[in-house]
């Protein structure tokens, strides 16, 4: 069973309703006992840092999201929160990643919004994805380019399109909107 | 490099949609999902479902409908139409909507934008703008192009994108149903005075009125829905036609 981890943030059925159309069962909940029961975990995400990270606090989805060993995959506001620190409220976030959010500087049309594609490195989460494959964005603030950035995408500045430590995955556009690449890296998330 | 994007917009009536529709695949053309499927099979980049609906009552329909588009559609989609209150917008965002569009709300309830804004976030937000010229200045008209407004366009776009608008769709009513190209002049206003994106509507008639509004105007997008739906221009010959012209699409 894959666990989608729920939080006040909006639209997170569509992630359920992508891994339904690649088979896969999976449940919506932010009760810690069943989180810790499934073999992987999607932290998804559409809404504002500060507000985020308080609902995870208070359900204590910190700590098990730091603990947790399991195929982690972060998506959006969920990447954002994984890093250090995001701008987005002042926000202090889970740290996984070394690396901090920024918002982008109004110098083209903010929010990032659309199909892009990204510079990738070799790894599982992109098998046979090419580079100029688009993925679709939704974005105002962004994460830095760290040691854990998996692609980089350009927009204003260039920034981490994916990023990954251990079994901790996160991509900032949204598989679960990308058509049949977003469909791709599904599914070569659920191979690992 | 960021796309440009085509986006289809769907007409709905009480569930079903309206305008005919000559794909060869589909069982149903008055299955909304069966022809989103189909676009989105054809490479549209996004979705806008817009409800035309008489009455409050029919409206209901909508919200069924965007569960069954978010079970099968895997490209983001707007739904619009009839939009006046938080309460609406939850519904259609929990149905799986990944924006909504308001157009007359916006004018009579200003603040419903940053309501909007503060609860699900700025980028589910489109506020839709449809304009008429009106002794050379470009009027905001609302209740489908029904009732003019006091607002001017230039400004008033400026305002919703300050209250908390993501993203502008701009109709000119005066290109709409013609089918002689977008108003460029005011789409490059309009997304020159912003910083949001805009998504222009209204004249599309043929593959240059897309070369057009790209490369004259800042436009992020263009929707259209009769040459879409009549397969006038089929999205896979228009996006290879603009590849072809140097143009950064999907």
């Amino acid at each position: 069973m894959i666990a989608i981890i729920k939080y006040n943030a909006g639209n997170i059925r569509s992630v359920q309703n992508a891994l339904n159309r690649i088979g896969k069962k999976s449940i919506i909940s932010d009760d810690l006992s069943l989180l810790s029961d499934a073999s992987k975990i999607i932290f998804p995400g559409v809404g504002e840092a500060s507000t985020a990270m308080c609902y995870l606090k208070e359900k204590k989805l910190d700590r098990f999201i730091l603990d947790t060993k399991k195929p982690f995959l972060g998506i959006c506001l969920g990447l954002q929160l994984m890093c250090q620190h995001s701008e987005e409220g002042d926000t202090t976030c889970l740290g996984i990643f070394d690396t901090v959010v920024k918002k982008f500087q109004a110098k083209d049309k903010v929010p990032h919004m659309g199909w892009n594609n990204f510079e990738k490195t070799d790894g599982q989460l992109f098998s046979k994805i090419q580079n100029m494959d688009d993925v679709y964005y939704v974005h105002s603030y962004y994460a830095e380019i760290c040691s854990a950035t998996i692609a980089t995408c350009d927009y204003i500045n260039p920034f981490s399109a994916a990023l990954q430590k251990d079994n901790y995955y996160a991509t900032q556009f949204h598989p679960e909107k990308s058509a049949d690449v977003g469909e791709s890296i599904l599914k070569n998330f659920m191979k690992i | 490099m960021l796309k440009k994007r085509i986006i289809p917009c769907l007409d709905i009536k009480d569930g079903r949609t309206v305008k005919g529709v000559n794909f060869v695949n589909i069982r149903d053309v008055g299955d909304p999902v069966e022809l989103a499927k189909q676009y989105s099979r054809d490479g549209a980049d996004e979705l806008v479902f817009l409800d035309i609906s008489a009455t409050v009552e029919k409206r209901k329909a909508m919200v069924p409908l965007v569960e069954k588009v978010a079970l099968h559609i895997d490209i983001p989609f707007t739904v619009g139409g009839g939009i006046s209150s938080l309460k609406n917008v939850s519904a259609l965002i929990k149905a799986g909507a990944d924006k909504v569009s308001i157009n007359s709300a916006a004018i009579t309830s200003p603040k419903l934008i940053s309501e909007i804004a503060n609860e699900f976030g700025s980028q589910c937000l489109i506020v839709a703008i449809d304009t008429k010229l009106i002794n050379d200045t470009w009027k905001v008209f609302i209740r489908g192009g029904r009732t003019e407004t006091e607002h001017k366009t230039l400004s008033w776009a400026k305002h919703v994108e300050e209250l908390g608008a993501g993203e502008i769709l701009l109709t000119s009513m005066n290109n709409d149903g013609t089918e002689n190209g977008f108003a460029l002049d005011l789409t490059n206003q309009v997304a020159q005075k912003l910083s949001i994106p805009v998504i222009a509507s209204g004249g599309a008639g043929t593959k240059e009125d897309f070369k057009n509004l790209f490369t004259k105007t800042q436009a992020t997008g263009g929707l259209a829905a009769s040459i879409f739906h009549y397969n006038k221009i089929p999205i896979p010959q228009l996006k290879t036609y603009l590849k072809n012209q140097q143009i950064p699409i999907r």
